[in-house]
């Protein structure tokens, strides 16, 4: 128990009673609960030893199978101690998150980016408008459930002279090959077999 | 009605000092910048959910169309997770060329962003030498590559073939007369009086707002935070090199501008010691089955089709498990985050682009300053849509 990061692993467990701490590949891995996010922060800000003062990034993932739909993952680095860390917060499809804006400026921007690509929703945060996706875009397009192809397609109607926006007609479907496994059989064959009892 | 103050310009999406398709929404009170807004966006391409859909091979394309102006520079960041999820090596030569062609991309992009800068500010001369310069550059990336921009060259393991014969020499050549036009470039620049008025205290920004920002690379070291992860932590070899990392003072646009020079000749500095120390070997590491196999050994090994036939078809499978991996980019740390299910496919790829994070402070940077340094603070932070916008 010398080295930095052991020292910064057992401040982070004894100070803000997370849910998991380890560590993989040299980075600290985090899980906490949302209603604890911004004192966890500001201690990981603010104290001696850990000093992440810097928030580089926060990533949304999907996980339609789980319970908690969402994670949020907050990428931190600590200049002091030459460490990153990532924070994970799981929490469902309705709930909402505090923002960190107020601990971190640049969550700004990135906690726009979670709401763009996955409809999370930030408490108190000071601009939660879309930021990558097109002026009036519906949909969530890094859900695992929005098609790969979008919903709507743009092009320039000559007669109405203006921008139009309609439904996606793909000429030919998009061709997810099922390469898992081309010596077993692939999965459409197989769900072909069970159908045919087995043959 | 009660009369605003206030005028409200579109800078942008299509103006040619914006550097790509962005939309700055400017309050302006007279010419004084009251508040930008930018509006981002217009390159989105869903880079990231096309890459949850393509194998690990087919996914590294789409790095370079990222910061299209350096391009192998973001396929390393990707090479480097997989390796570090895969837990692979990679031979001492296939790091020396990846650390090479990485500096090369270092100096393709301060040459475009330190000359179009220069001349948003009024300075014609400069963007003709440095595109003169990086045009050889990209004559070394099509040697190697087959392709001047999109190169897709970095491989997980290592790079997909060997240097061709009498490369390094002409590289060398280039190493050679380069810092002479550098010199050249600063004989024009650095102590211009018109460069100075556009460019000293415009854009400042102190340390503790650079850190608070999310800035990185030469962004953050020109505020006099002395932090490059080539050196405090290395990938690849890195660590073997000597070289000395450019730290500003001020946080302006000039300090901005001093350091991309100096890392210039400094990535120059590399680029020799590479060339003077480059190992032999193997480019890619083909113990474990991330390579695919040499044509030679196909003509002989049903072994050797089979796994060409599934590396091309189904791919490697990386095991489950997640990562950040960040390198130093031109233009600040570019990041990817990577999650692994254990198929062939990513899970999830983050991609953390250093613009991104930049442009965000773009109000904290412009606020207070005339219109005309708008097109100043812009260039100096070295932004490019392909990144930002992903």
């Amino acid at each position: 128990m010398s080295s930095p990061i052991d020292l910064v692993v057992q401040t982070i467990s004894e100070k803000i009673n997370p849910i998991d701490v380890k560590v993989i590949n040299n980075q600290i891995e985090i899980i906490i609960e949302s209603r604890q996010i911004i004192t966890t922060f500001q201690f990981l800000k603010d104290s001696s030893k850990c000093q992440f003062r810097q928030l580089t990034d926060i990533a949304g993932v999907d996980y339609p199978d789980r319970e908690n739909r969402f994670e949020v993952v907050y990428h931190l680095l600590s200049f002091k101690n030459n460490l990153r860390a990532r924070v994970k917060v799981y929490i469902d499809e309705g709930s909402s998150i505090d923002s960190l804006t107020s601990v971190f400026p640049c969550a700004n921007w990135f906690e726009r980016e979670a709401f763009d690509m996955y409809g999370i929703q930030f408490n108190d945060h000071p601009d939660l408008r879309r930021i990558l996706t097109d002026y009036g875009f519906e949909g969530y397009p890094l859900r695992k459930d929005f098609p790969l192809s979008g919903n709507v397609e743009v092009r320039y109607n000559e007669i109405e002279k203006k921008i139009v926006y309609e439904p996606v007609k793909l000429q030919q479907d998009y061709r997810h090959f099922d390469i898992q496994s081309p010596w077993e059989g692939t999965k459409y064959k197989e769900e072909e077999q069970d159908r045919n009892g087995g043959k | 009605m009660a009369e605003s103050k206030t005028v409200t310009v579109n800078f942008g999406p299509v103006h040619p000092a914006a550097h790509g398709v962005l939309r700055l929404i400017l309050d302006l009170d007279g010419e004084v910048v009251e508040r930008a807004d930018p509006h981002i966006g217009l390159l989105h391409r869903g880079t990231e959910k096309l890459i949850e859909t393509k194998t690990y091979l087919q996914a590294i394309p789409y790095f370079d169309r990222l910061d299209y102006v350096a391009p192998m520079n973001q396929e390393h960041a990707f090479a480097l997770a997989i390796e570090k999820l895969m837990k692979v090596d990679v031979p001492k030569r296939g790091q020396y060329i990846r650390v090479l062609f990485s500096e090369i991309g270092r100096l393709l992009s301060h040459l475009l962003n330190v000359t179009t800068t220069a001349m948003d500010v009024g300075a014609m001369t400069p963007i003709t030498w440095g595109f003169d310069e990086r045009e050889k550059l990209l004559d070394f990336y099509e040697e190697v590559s087959g392709s001047r921009f999109h190169a897709n060259y970095f491989r997980a393991g290592g790079v997909h073939q060997d240097l061709p014969e009498g490369l390094l020499e002409k590289i060398n050549d280039f190493c050679i007369s380069f810092p002479k036009v550098v010199d050249d470039m600063e004989t024009l620049l650095t102590e211009n009086r018109i460069f100075k008025q556009r460019n000293v205290d415009i854009g400042k920004i102190s340390k503790e707002e650079a850190v608070d920002n999310g800035f990185s690379g030469f962004v953050l070291r020109a505020s006099g935070v002395p932090w490059d992860l080539r050196r405090s932590q290395p990938y690849d070899s890195y660590e073997d090199f000597d070289f000395k990392v450019p730290i500003g003072k001020n946080g302006d646009c000039y300090d901005r501008y001093l350091c991309q020079m100096d890392e210039m000749r400094e990535s120059v500095k590399i680029m020799t010691q590479c060339i003077n120390n480059m190992p032999s070997g193997e480019v890619i590491n083909r113990d474990t089955k991330i390579a695919p196999p040499k044509r030679a050994e196909m003509k002989e090994s049903m072994e050797a089709i089979i796994h060409h036939f599934k590396f091309f078809t189904e791919g490697f499978h990386v095991p489950e498990g997640e990562i950040y991996s960040a390198v130093e980019a031109p233009k600040g740390e570019f990041g990817v985050y990577l999650i692994s299910d254990n198929t062939s496919r990513p899970y999830r790829c983050k991609i953390r682009a250093p613009g991104f994070a930049h442009l965000q402070a773009f109000n904290l940077l412009s606020k207070g300053h005339l219109l005309a340094d708008v097109p100043a603070i812009l260039g100096s932070l070295a932004i490019v849509f392909g990144e930002v916008d992903r």
